[in-house]
């Protein structure tokens, strides 16, 4: 965060659904090692604005730019499909809050980790599966798993597995849409403290959509409230939620803290 | 196929001219675009999809009068899929036919690629059943259009990468996926991962045809044809312990044949036209007599 230069840059976002909006008018920038989290009720849009910001949706209006690894500041609608999609394979990641989404759930759990390097060009058996082996254990997954497909594991796996398969390639931005979603009260804790350990040690920029605000509490420095698709207050984590400007967003932290 | 006798009369080789062009217009935009995989309007043909009518209509659009035709279903001419192939193109294009490799100028096969060399001016015509060597693990075709497009194909080692995991060693024996000209991945149709080597700059120009897929590819003469493979697991074909039982050939693909119910067997050429070649130039194997 004392880079001097953000690493993504977002100007006027807007998606609509045929009439209705999905998000409206969205900026802000992302420092490197920064983690965001949009958070908002259910319907109120963080889910489009994720997905706008990541390419994986086009947006109507507005501007992504993000910071190449040659410094260089480029627009996502400037680039090839193939450039995007390499960028979203390499220095990009994305966890999907159901893993079967963004697991293959029928190969093993070695060849989900080692998709992406193989992507990219590695070509040496034993050093992908070495690689992989290394990356269950930094998630907490016993090594003697990596033959078993997805399928045969828990939820929290799973989880911890699709976060295995997006950091193998080192990515400098990851995408998290309500990655604890799913998930018992007591295995979400166990994701959060292993989510936390991760991002500090590898120094990721996250832009993390959840509902939850003790998950935003928890994991990030700096938060946007959403409402009707547009953003309507934004700042440092723990001053949004001790000291709420918005009656809105008032309202919103009584009601979670009533819980 | 008792079929053929009503359609005797019909257009040379069966199909119109006008369906031909649009055959051979989708051969030159694949032999134009090496491996990769051009549509076609795929047309009802008088047998059924299992039976090749992919490789029957590419067959059909470029065979000629002038042209000598070998067919082989598993390296054999005497199948039924074989001989009825055959058939087929003597009544509707009354051409020549040979078993010999040699003599053909086109080859029609399922499941293998003959052991003889081929030479140029030779077309060897594949039957596919499934064009696709991405779609066992990305259904989605728009998906597998785009990982062609883009040369993604790192998920063609998540394949290889499986099997390792699984067997210890690349598993895969047939349809193993090829690189052509450095570029499209393409599914060699189901022949023995043995016969790979053979498409590497084969003289022959090789033609593919899916009919039920609507698909049709080429390898022209001379072009590169790389297996896929690990460093540490290199791409190796399969090695048979003995030599064919009937022509002691020891450089080609072997057919185990159940020999009684006493479980007597044998290991014999699957190509019977090279076999019986090594027989009458002298060869003899184990359990050969003398041609
Ligand atoms: N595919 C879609 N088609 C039509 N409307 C959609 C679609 N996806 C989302 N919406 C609408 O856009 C708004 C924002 O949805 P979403 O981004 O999913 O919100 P959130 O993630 O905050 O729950 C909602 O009104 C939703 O109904
Ligand atoms: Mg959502």
């Amino acid at each position: 965060m004392t880079a001097e230069q953000p690493l993504l840059k977002v100007s006027n976002l807007s998606r609509f659904y045929g009439g209705r909006i999905g998000c409206l008018d969205v900026s802000f920038d992302l420092w490197p090692g920064e983690v965001l989290a949009i958070v908002g009720e259910s319907g109120s849009g963080k889910t489009t604005l994720l997905n706008c910001v990541s390419s994986r949706l086009q947006a109507q209006a507005g501007r992504v730019e993000y910071r190449m690894r040659d410094g260089r500041l480029r627009a996502l609608s400037d680039m090839g499909e193939a450039e995007r999609r390499f960028l979203m394979r390499t220095d990009w990641g994305f966890v999907h809050q159901n893993p079967a989404d963004g697991l293959r759930m029928t190969v093993s759990a070695g060849a989900n980790v080692g998709e992406r390097l193989m992507a990219v060009g590695a070509r040496h058996y034993g050093h992908i599966r070495e690689t992989a082996v290394d990356w269950l254990q930094r998630v907490e997954i016993n090594t003697d798993r990596v033959d078993d497909p997805p399928r045969a594991f828990s939820g929290g796996m799973r989880q911890r597995l699709q976060i295995a398969r997006n950091l193998v390639t080192a990515p400098r931005l990851v995408f998290m849409d309500e990655p604890t979603g799913g998930l018992d009260v007591s295995v979400q804790a166990r994701l959060l403290d292993l989510l936390r350990g991760l991002v500090s040690d590898l120094g990721l920029a996250v832009i993390l959509v959840t509902h939850d605000l003790a998950v935003a509490r928890l994991l990030s420095h700096r938060m946007m409230v959403m409402k009707d698709g547009r953003v309507i207050e934004a700042g440092l984590t723990d001053r949004v939620l001790d000291d709420p400007r918005e009656p809105y967003t008032q309202l919103l932290v009584s009601s979670i803290l009533q819980v | 196929m008792s079929a053929i006798e009503g359609i005797a009369r019909t257009n040379f080789a069966y199909l119109d001219e006008q369906t031909k062009r649009m055959i051979r217009r989708a051969i030159l935009k694949a032999i134009a675009i090496p491996g990769y995989q051009v549509p076609f309007a795929s047309r009802e043909m008088p047998m059924p999809y299992g039976w090749g009518t992919g490789g029957v209509q590419v067959t059909a659009a470029i065979i000629g009068p002038e042209d000598r035709l070998k067919v082989i279903d598993q390296g054999a001419d005497d199948t039924t899929n074989a001989v009825s192939i055959r058939a087929f193109f003597e009544k509707v294009a009354n051409v020549a036919v040979t078993t010999h490799t040699r003599d053909a100028t086109i080859i029609q096969t399922r499941h293998r690629i003959p052991e003889a060399p081929l030479s140029e001016g030779q077309v060897l015509v594949y039957q596919v059943p499934i064009p696709e060597p991405l779609r066992f693990l990305e259904p989605r075709e728009t998906e597998t259009r785009m990982m062609h497009a883009l040369e993604e194909y790192g998920l063609m080692h998540v394949k290889l990468y499986e099997d390792i995991a699984r067997n210890g060693h690349i598993a895969t024996t047939y349809a193993y996926p090829v690189q052509v000209a450095g570029r499209y991945v393409m599914d060699p149709s189901p022949i023995p991962k043995f016969d790979n080597p053979k498409m590497d700059r084969s003289p022959a120009l090789q033609l593919f045809g899916a009919g039920r897929e609507k698909r049709i590819y080429a390898v022209p003469p001379f072009t590169e044809v790389k297996s896929l493979d690990f460093e540490d697991h290199p791409f190796t074909i399969q090695r048979f312990d003995k030599p064919c039982a009937l022509c002691g050939s020891t450089h080609s693909y072997l057919d185990e044949v159940v020999l009684d119910d006493r479980g007597g067997r044998m290991f014999v050429c699957s190509d019977t036209d090279f076999c019986e070649e090594r027989r009458e130039a002298g060869h003899v194997g184990p359990l050969g007599v003398p041609a």
